[in-house]
């Protein structure tokens, strides 16, 4: 396929009595985006084997989630997947809401709206500028954390926090927007597409980025559904399955946008998928600032919160790695029984060996890149 | 005092029949206007936006005509125990021996090919079958999510649905090693979060949120045995109890003072 796999040794051509190697990666190795720790069995350059251990951030987040009543725990949501916090909140306060039945006011839903697809242009960011470095293109990331500032600043103008936001709460937001805040937005997203474009002109027909992406890392769909792979990974495979399209939540039946699909099943697909998220989001953004409502921000509901005696809910949302979901088990308490977390990188993660068996060792750092892990949601 | 004070004067009026009467219409009238009150803000409160009522709580519907429920009954006899649903959400309770069965044709013949998630949960307030495992699947043709439940009583292994979809394997691994449910044919049934030796499993009710005694294992110069909280002695903050060693050597001590 490409010109590294026709020249490298193929398995069968190796010399005899070359012994597979068993190598450790990780888990202080800045290309494994944190904490993962990877055994690897090599066969000279190529991997026969990949073993992920994980937990090395593990923080009882389940356990801390039964101890604190529904409003305390969005903090805790935000420690998770810490570079893209919005969408956490977004998935945990859908989830008590549809346990408790409240029903938000519309322009909340567009606030919250606007803010998980500023998240998702600020994850796509930071996702582009490591995976760009991990291959060695070291111009992309000064780029995208210059935009990313922009973003970060709009979070922190909105809610005072740039990272962990905890900028939702059940039943509505906590603050209206700021005055002149969608002015700024609106700036942001007008330059935003020549920046998109600027990173494109670097690296989308970049000879050497195409070399250490096309091919490598190939996921065949079915594999990606029998894991549960969601996000730009299945898209990326060829599927179209976006939680926003197909369980329409908050705002997005209101405004128009296209779920990007390409069928290569590779890095470079993936890379492309999420290229193109970036400029819908902003397409999503246009729309939202242009039919923002006028209204309450926060909807009618009891001071402390009470989950209904017996029932439990599961509900997910599209974060920018992929379905981010909350099973809430409730018992008639203000604090939830059981709260589960469906990570999206738990589950990417885990088709890691599968997407690199056969590939080169060189490859392994373009694929970790491409799953777009964060280890603080792997471990919880 | 100041209550007091203002009951007095009602207190000390004499009632007489006009007062009475007054007091009867002044009823009347109370009650009228408190109907007429209720009447209002019933109109008002459908009037209203959703947002600005009170929320409604879902509550547990049983489901009886559903084909996917149906069929799955007549594929599997006594598999299915209950069907029913919670805010839209579909949830089988399935018999803990034909989960992987029931997963299989959930998969291949009702086409819920994407496998969202599992996990346990833990009611210790049951008298028996205290354990759950759930299931999540999805159906992405028909758009349409169904959960499996699995009851199980403590030590009871269940089949592993790892060999039906395979996400399932890290998800079960988490599962045993949070609840240590053990699943049958697991390819790596091993902790995953977790380290090796980790004594208990923290997801469990009786499991203390201030951790127990793993430091013995890691540092036996540094803690003794047993020298933490202990695995089943109740959840939540507790202060930490003075040292018993201290207070058992102190007090003969203090005894053999004062006598």
């Amino acid at each position: 396929m490409t010109d590294i796999e026709t020249t490298a040794p193929q398995p069968s051509e190796t010399l005899l009595g070359v012994e597979e190697m068993e190598l450790n990666f990780g888990p202080q190795h800045p290309a494994t985006h944190g904490v993962l720790r990877l055994k690897v069995k090599l066969d000279g350059e190529r991997i026969v084997d990949c073993y992920p251990i994980i937990g090395y951030l593990h923080r009882g987040t389940e356990k801390l989630f039964e101890l604190h009543p529904f409003f305390q725990n969005v903090p805790h949501t935000d420690r998770m997947d810490y570079v893209a916090a919005a969408t956490n909140n977004l998935a945990y306060v859908g989830a008590v809401e549809k346990l408790i039945g409240i029903i938000v006011p519309p322009r909340a839903r567009y606030i919250r709206t606007i803010l998980a697809e500023l998240q998702r242009i600020s994850s796509h960011l930071l996702w582009l500028a490591t995976h760009a470095i991990d291959i060695g293109a070291m111009t992309p990331f000064f780029y995208t954390f210059r935009e990313r500032e922009h973003v970060l600043d709009l979070f922190e103008d909105y809610c005072g926090a740039r990272l962990t936001l905890n900028c939702m709460r059940p039943g509505g937001q906590p603050f209206d927007l700021p005055v002149g805040w969608t002015e700024k937005c609106a700036e942001f997203i007008e330059s935003f597409p020549e920046n998109i474009a600027e990173y494109e002109g670097l690296l989308t027909n970049n000879r050497i980025w195409k070399k250490r992406t096309v091919g490598v890392g190939v996921l065949d769909p079915d594999v990606a559904l029998d894991y549960g792979v969601t996000g730009p990974m299945l898209r990326g495979s060829g599927i179209d399955w976006d939680l926003r399209k197909a369980r329409p939540y908050e705002a997005y039946s209101e405004v128009e946008f296209d779920v990007p699909v390409f069928f290569n099943c590779d890095t470079y697909d993936r890379y492309l998928v999420r290229m193109e998220e970036m400029r819908q989001s902003v397409r999503i953004l246009r729309q939202c600032l242009d039919q923002l409502p006028d209204g309450p921000i926060m909807a009618k509901k009891p001071r402390v919160l009470k989950a209904p005696k017996e029932g439990e809910v599961y509900y997910g949302v599209e974060g920018p790695k992929g379905e981010i979901g909350f099973y809430i088990i409730g018992d008639g308490s203000p604090n939830p029984y059981r709260c589960r977390v469906r990570p999206p990188s738990f589950l990417n993660l885990q088709v890691l060996p599968e997407m690199i068996r056969g590939d080169l060792l060189a490859d392994l750092i373009a694929v970790i890149g491409t799953t777009d892990i964060v280890l603080g949601e792997v471990d919880r | 005092m100041t209550d007091s004070d203002n009951g007095k004067p009602l207190d000390e009026t004499p009632p007489t029949d006009s007062a009475e009467a007054e007091a009867k219409a002044k009823e009347e009238a109370a009650a009228k206007a408190k109907a007429a009150k209720a009447k209002a803000l019933a109109e008002a409160e459908a009037a209203k936006e959703p947002w600005e009522r009170d929320p409604s709580t879902p509550s547990w519907e049983e489901v009886e005509d559903s084909l996917l429920v149906d069929s799955l009954r007549a594929a599997h006899a006594d598999a299915v125990l209950s069907a029913r649903s919670f805010a839209g959400d579909l949830v089988l309770e399935i018999d803990s021996q034909s989960i992987r069965e029931v997963c299989r044709s959930l998969k291949e013949e009702h086409g819920y090919k994407l496998f969202v998630d599992s996990c346990g949960a833990h009611f210790d307030n049951r008298e028996e079958k205290e354990l759950e495992v759930v299931y999540i699947l999805h159906n992405l043709e028909t758009n349409d999510q169904v959960r499996l439940k699995v009851r199980v009583d403590v030590g009871v292994e269940v089949p592993s649905v790892a060999k039906v979809y395979a996400g399932a394997n890290w998800a079960e691994r988490e599962t045993y090693d949070m609840y240590g449910i053990r699943f049958t044919d697991h390819p790596d049934m091993t902790r995953i979060l977790l380290w090796e030796g980790f004594n208990g499993h923290p997801l469990l009710k009786d499991f203390p949120v201030e951790g127990i005694d793993t430091g013995a294992a890691i540092y036996p110069e540094t803690y003794t045995d047993n020298a933490g909280p202990v695995a089943g002695t109740g959840t939540g903050w507790r202060p930490p109890a003075p040292p018993e060693e201290k207070t058992s050597q102190s007090a003969p001590e203090s005894s053999g003072e004062e006598s």
